[in-house]
């Protein structure tokens, strides 16, 4: 397996060299690989571009598993029929860690799914990560500037996003609301004294909000949106991006404030844990149980992204009329326009053959992004150019609104994009201890500011 | 999708018939090698006929132990004085005893190093307490199946296994909503109205986190110990008995001197399965609430927060430790198998 690895490597290192030579000395007759190419035609026409591979198999690897995977190998099903090249999709759910064990063992897939831009970077780092082609490249118009940004590294593109999630989301009962006369906030003042009165209706465990941190290694990342979004929201875009590159610590002023609002509202006793207790069952429950409560009216809110509508048990109607739906978090302060919290991934290349770059560019294509949005929903792509009246799922339509819109002050997932030291370690591990042991915020921002990597 | 589901499923078996005729070659391979070997071996003769011996039985097992164990071994320590952070790292470069002084010094890791200790001392001696106990007790019993399988069965069960089941034994549900957790339950039933969430209270958790390692060791202890009492000759025991000795002095002057071997044994045995407790403590609360131990962290810094420097200075830590009690455990093994 190895060898022959190795000998298609060194195959196509032999044909780039006899590519520059024939280039060199002019004679114009042009690369093998032109004569090759066969003409794709009818419903194929459209994969012409990627043609000219046939029998070559491209490795993915990501974190997604099925249901979600198989969504996506039906999504390039036509692709690989029509250009003859097989890609081949596995996931991990300890994802993280295994790409940085296969591509220091020599053993990377041709391609990688990373969700974290700080992993990317470190991706980078170790030498393993191959440029984009020239046409991926060329579909940069299809995303944002900010999403671009997060796919680069030192200012040169890397990987292009693929799919979004909307982070910025407060799920909710709208039959519960409309029982009680509750309306849909729109400011944050709005949402704290909607709190404020449901916490008074509440009775027992229901609570106001809900919410829960567990998630295996992972445990406390989704403390870290809740602040995310609140620095965001409150501070706005340069403090948020200060934040990440350390520029602003967490003991900072900015960053405290910050914290005493998110203390005063998902750490507030009067306010969570409803349907579970007191403020640290926030700490021991799953993010995946997180918002079932509110389908027994225990709970009346939860701050959850967009990808949460898969926790919900078969047969939860979705939408404005249905069992749950989601509102627009409210920012803080009315001078950030917009803030909008994401996450994404990106498709990253550790091979830069014909075929894994015919795989990346088509990837990075619009046609791609509708051809997924097609398969399944629960899917947004990061993607500008896709066709919006694809969507059919409301939470779809509603995240990809504020994903697609210009003028909103797009940020990714902070910890995400924080070395791993801090983003998937200490900020963890603090929240945790926020939440779980009623650590001080003082203590708390301390124990993450040390734990920044020095070099 | 339905044209492309034939063509997966077909892939994956050939993939998978691929890789079956893969193993089958390796394997053959692998004895045609041996049988080459052998068949060498056996026809020479003379001068060269034991270091040959000694080259052909000794070497594939040097030679693993070498690719599996001693490389590795060099390579973390060489790690652990770099100041490397992730995987693949291009521009890493050495900074000395910087990672053990920060092991040392960290408030968190101390805390993690003084947990794990307190690991140490604790389970090995509950763990063989619990068994001996069991053992004595079963010593003379007729009808000893059922309570010695039921000791006996956590054993046979695999750490992340045992940390699933009592994690729903540990389960905290608000007391004014139906209980599903055993503990709290008994609590509640017991009178105690309001008991603490068990898993993030510290340090009740790490407490009870050891109580799940002497579950599944205390069998293993009772097992190796009954087998030793059984072995003390019934004269000695009988002869003991008419000079006066009777129940705790019987068992405290004559028996433990008589297993002591096969005591230390099994300490030093447990302690070395303790300190590298990993798969309870990840599975249960992955060290948070105040619970890591060293193998956790070490595991935490090399793959999940990017600080493989530090976890490799951890984990020599933890080799360093381990190193007294294995030499202590097979100087024990060697000087009970002399006695013999």
């Amino acid at each position: 397996m190895k060898n022959h690895k190795r000998l298609l490597g060194i195959a196509a290192s032999g044909a780039a060299l006899a590519t520059v030579a024939a280039c060199s000395s002019g004679s114009g007759g042009g690369g093998s690989t032109a004569t090759n190419i066969p003409t794709l035609t009818g419903d194929c026409a459209k994969y012409q571009a990627y043609a000219g591979y046939s029998g070559k198999t491209v490795t993915l690897f990501g974190s997604i598993l099925s249901p979600e995977s198989d969504s996506l190998n039906s999504s390039w099903a036509d692709f690989s029929k029509c250009t003859g090249i097989t890609i081949q999709y596995s996931g991990s759910n300890t994802f993280e860690s295994d790409l940085p064990v296969k591509v220091n063992g020599g053993n990377a897939p041709d391609l990688a799914i990373i969700p974290q831009p700080g992993l990317l970077q470190q991706m980078v780092q170790t030498g393993a990560v191959k440029k984009p082609p020239a046409q991926t490249v060329k579909n940069e118009d299809n995303w944002s500037a900010a999403w671009k940004s997060y796919g680069s590294v030192n200012g040169t593109f890397y990987a292009a996003p693929m799919s979004a999630n909307m982070k910025t989301l407060v799920w909710y009962s709208p039959k519960f609301f409309q029982d009680h006369g509750y309306t849909v906030p729109t400011t944050w003042a709005d949402l704290m004294s909607l709190s404020a009165k449901m916490a008074k209706d509440m009775t027992g465990t229901s609570k106001p909000w809900c919410g829960g941190i567990g998630s295996g290694t992972a445990s406390g990342w989704p403390a870290t949106d809740w602040l995310e979004e609140i620095v965001l929201s409150s501070q706005g875009g340069q403090v948020y991006d200060d934040w990440i590159s350390h520029k602003v610590k967490f003991s900072d002023p900015q960053i405290q404030q910050a914290m005493q609002t998110v203390q005063g509202w998902m750490l507030n006793p009067a306010w969570v844990n409803g349907g579970y207790g007191g403020v640290k069952t926030i700490a021991t429950t799953t993010f995946q149980n997180a918002g079932l409560p509110i389908l027994k009216n225990q709970c009346g809110m939860l701050q959850q992204a967009s990808f949460y509508e898969a926790q919900w048990p078969k047969g939860t109607k979705v939408g404005p009329d249905g069992d749950v739906f989601a509102f627009y978090l409210p920012p803080v302060s009315s001078s950030v326009t917009t803030p909008v919290e994401g996450g994404g991934e990106f498709v990253t290349a550790f091979a830069d053959d014909g075929a894994t770059q015919a795989v990346q560019n088509y990837l990075s294509s619009p046609e791609w992004a509708d051809s997924r949005i097609k398969v399944a929903p629960g899917w947004v792509s990061a993607n500008e150019k896709v066709d919006q009246s694809l969507y059919t799922d409301p939470i779809d339509k509603l995240s990809a609104k504020y994903l697609a819109d210009p003028n909103a002050t797009f940020r990714f997932d902070a910890s995400d994009a924080m070395p791993a030291a801090v983003g998937s370690g200490a900020e963890w591990k603090a929240m945790v201890d926020w939440f779980g042991s009623g650590k001080s915020i003082k203590d708390v921002a301390a124990e993450i500011d040390a734990a920044w990597p020095t070099s | 999708m339905a044209t492309s589901t034939p063509l997966l499923a077909s892939s994956a078996l050939g993939q998978a018939a691929s890789t079956l005729l893969g193993v089958i070659e390796a394997i053959g391979g692998f004895i045609a090698i041996l049988l080459i070997v052998f068949f060498i071996a056996g026809r020479v003769t003379g001068r060269l006929q034991k270091p040959l011996a000694i080259l052909i039985t000794l070497g594939p097992a040097l030679l693993l132990v070498v690719i599996g164990l001693v490389i590795p071994a060099i390579e973390t320590i060489n790690l652990s004085f770099k100041n490397q952070q992730f995987l693949g790292q291009l521009d890493t470069k050495y900074v000395g005893f910087k990672n053990y002084t920060y092991a040392f010094g960290d408030s968190y890791t101390q805390h993690t190093i003084l947990r794990t200790l307190l690991w140490l001392l604790i389970v090995p001696a509950l763990s063989v307490g619990v068994g001996l106990l069991a053992s004595l007790l079963m010593d003379r019993m007729t009808h000893t199946g059922l309570p010695k399988t039921l000791i006996f069965l956590p054993t046979a069960i695999s750490f992340v296994g045992a940390a699933v089941i009592w994690s729903y034994v540990y389960n905290y549900v608000d007391p004014r909503n139906p209980q599903t957790g055993l503990l709290s339950e008994v609590a509640i039933k017991l009178g105690w109205h309001n008991p603490p969430n068990w898993l993030i209270t510290a340090p009740l958790n790490t407490f009870l986190e050891m109580v799940i390692m002497i579950w599944i060791q205390a069998g293993f202890a009772m097992v190796v110990l009954g087998a030793a009492l059984k072995s003390i000759p019934d004269e000695v025991i009988e002869s003991a008995r008419l000079d006066g000795a009777e129940g705790f002095k019987l068992f405290r002057t004559i028996q433990i001197p008589m297993i002591r071997n096969t005591l230390i044994v099994v300490i030093t045995t447990v302690m070395i399965t303790t300190l590298k407790v990993f798969d309870i403590v990840f599975t249960i609360n992955n060290g948070n609430f105040s619970t890591d131990v060293l193998a956790r962290q070490m595991y935490a810094d090399m793959f999940v927060t990017s600080q493989v420097s530090r976890g490799a200075a951890l984990a020599v830590i933890i080799f360093v430790c381990v190193i007294p009690i294995m030499y202590f455990n097979i100087r024990q093994l060697r000087s009970e198998r002399e006695i013999r």
